[in-house]
């Protein structure tokens, strides 16, 4: 089986056209112990010699990415990206990973920190970099905090419930969607489903909607006439919320639940798989 | 279609954004500058520059602003020696972020030995990358320092056609456009260069290598410098083209030497910089009639929700 290293080799060099030898070069000396000053280079020069195209993964390459690292999509990533990524696996440095890493992240542009924080499940030691994960969680950049929340197993496999439910929480805060966190449904606690029915009375109590994602993580842990209630209230007020608030008492394990749906057009669409987390629009 | 290219963007509200962009201004760049007040870290500094590669450029992509910068150490914290050693480290890794389009703002403030010394040194820079030089020139004894600038360029051996000479005036002008370079002319309330003078010198000078800015920053000044340059050039009798070449088209041939800024940025951006890092601006979209001071109306609305 083909390591992260491998697939990403891979991945660049068929996409490189002229710039192969190029690539193939740098990748060389870098992987004999160059001086960081060389990785600084290729990391600049890689937009400016391969582009900034999407990646646009083939199947194979969507399976070989999984097979590397379960949960690791290549989704969203662009070819200069996945470039630097494999350059900084295949640099030999003298220093360790993560210290490397967050001199890399204290100078980066925006599409190099989104670059970096996507290869996020492909590094060596991933238990040093709880800080530089907690930096990218902090950006005020959307996208570069999206690169660790959106087609990436790294909070999945390695966050704390503290971090995953504060993860969750921005995520709705900045208008981010949730169906492409990883492991969503796996990771659901009932304390993420008590902030989150908190942060819904916000929303309600400031006139503002509240997105019928929230309602996933609350589903399972609807099981006590208060959580019901809030999920009843989204339920009446129709369209994508009431959407939301359906598949949510669908997924919980009150009996009553249950029956909130009954005879309602949402419960139809579920059962016919019309109607899914994945489906559902953002409001 | 606007360019402004000087303008510190990391001084000025999301109402100035908002502003240019309805003005007419579709790319900007951000010369690293001082910001008011001396840094006494290193590490402010180098948070600064990756503040204007990283979050300000993110920034004005949500106004549908595309934003370049320039990287350099300026004249007047090139007086603190431990500070400009340190900084000098670290430019060439920010000289070749996304959207760098040249070294600067560099040049003199007082025309000390020390601002002299790091002047060179990143001249030098410049060539090495080969990267367009934008050059500050001073306040006080204008003239002389705007000369001496561009006597040092020469013997370093650079090509006037890669460096603008910016903050530009009626006794200046002559010899930088006569010497080769590019002539910048910051319309800078009170103290650098009126709109109305400005006309006066198009009508003498025409359009060639000659660009207009706001260099906007925390003084006051005003951001819709160049979008109002323009107007006031057209009313003025100016010909379109020369307004065109002088609010745009220069500083994107001069700038665009980089290699790291290209029409197509706004007109017709890469899919991965739309869905993540750039916004799109209105008026390109939707092709309405660019307004000055379209920002006004909710500054002055009541309700906030």
């Amino acid at each position: 089986m083909p390591s992260a290293t491998e697939v990403l080799r891979d991945v660049v060099l068929s996409r490189a056209g002229d710039e192969s030898e190029w690539v193939t070069a740098q990748l060389a000396a870098l992987g004999q112990g160059a001086p960081e000053r060389d990785l600084h280079i290729f990391l600049g020069l890689a937009p400016r010699r391969l582009g900034k195209a999407d990646l646009d993964p083939t199947e194979d390459e969507r399976t070989a990415a999984e097979a590397a690292r379960p949960g690791w999509s290549l989704d969203g990533w662009s070819v200069d990206g996945a470039a630097r990524v494999l350059a900084l696996l295949v640099h030999a440095g003298q220093r360790p990973f993560a210290e490397r890493f967050k001199d890399l992240r204290r100078t980066a542009d925006a599409a190099e920190m989104i670059a970096l924080y996507r290869g996020l499940p492909v590094y060596p030691e991933p238990e040093t970099l709880h800080f530089e994960a907690g930096e990218g969680l902090r950006s005020n950049l959307k996208p570069v905090f999206e690169a660790i929340a959106h087609h990436n197993p790294f909070p999945r496999d390695h966050f704390d419930e503290h971090r995953w439910n504060h993860m969750i929480l921005k995520a709705l805060f900045v208008g981010s969607r949730l169906s492409p966190v990883v492991g969503l449904d796996e990771r659901a606690n009932p304390e993420l489903a008590r902030i989150l029915r908190e942060f819904a009375h916000e929303r309600w109590a400031a006139g503002r909607p509240v997105t019928p994602e929230l309602w996933r993580c609350v589903g399972p842990f609807a099981t006590d006439g208060a959580a019901l209630a809030d999920l009843e209230r989204a339920l009446s007020e129709g369209g994508a919320g009431a959407k939301g608030a359906a598949l949510a008492l669908a997924a919980s394990p009150a009996p009553e639940a249950r029956r909130m749906i009954e005879g309602r057009p949402e419960a139809d669409d579920i059962a016919a798989g019309r109607l899914d987390w994945t489906t559902l629009e953002a409001a | 279609m606007y360019i402004d290219p000087h303008a510190h963007m990391i001084s000025r509200t999301t109402d100035d954004y908002e502003a240019m962009a309805a003005a007419g201004v579709v790319a900007l760049i951000e010369p690293a500058f001082w910001i008011g007040q001396p840094r006494t870290f290193v590490g402010t500094y180098v948070d600064y520059l990756s503040s204007i590669v990283g979050w300000e450029r993110f920034r004005a992509g949500q106004f549908g602003i595309r934003h370049y910068c320039t990287i350099g150490l300026n004249s007047k914290e090139a007086n603190n020696e431990e500070l400009a050693e340190g900084v000098m480290e670290w430019l060439p890794r920010f000289a070749l972020k996304e959207g760098v389009v040249a070294i600067g703002e560099i040049g003199y403030d007082e025309q000390t030995e020390l601002e002299d010394r790091y002047f060179r040194a990143q001249l030098e820079l410049s060539k090495e990358l080969a990267l367009p030089v934008m050059v500050h020139t001073p306040h006080r004894d204008k003239k002389r320092g705007t000369s001496r600038s561009m006597d040092v360029i020469e013997e370093h051996d650079i090509d006037p056609s890669m460096v603008v000479i910016d903050h530009n005036n009626e006794e200046t002008v002559a010899e930088t456009l006569q010497r080769g370079f590019w002539a910048g002319f910051s319309i800078y309330p009170s103290t650098k260069m009126g709109n109305r003078r400005m006309v006066e010198l198009l009508k003498q000078y025409g359009g060639e290598r000659i660009i207009v800015d706001s260099a906007c920053d925390w003084g006051i000044s005003d951001c819709l410098g160049v979008p109002k340059t323009a107007k006031l050039a057209l009313e003025s009798g100016i010909a379109e083209e020369t307004v065109r070449q002088v609010c745009y088209g220069n500083a994107l041939a001069a700038y665009g030497q980089s290699g790291q800024m290209r029409e197509e940025d706004w007109l017709n951006p890469p899919q991965i910089d739309q869905r993540t890092l750039y916004e799109g601006n209105s008026i390109l979209r939707g092709g309405r009639e660019p307004v000055i001071g379209g920002a006004a109306a909710r500054r002055s609305g009541l309700i906030i929700e």
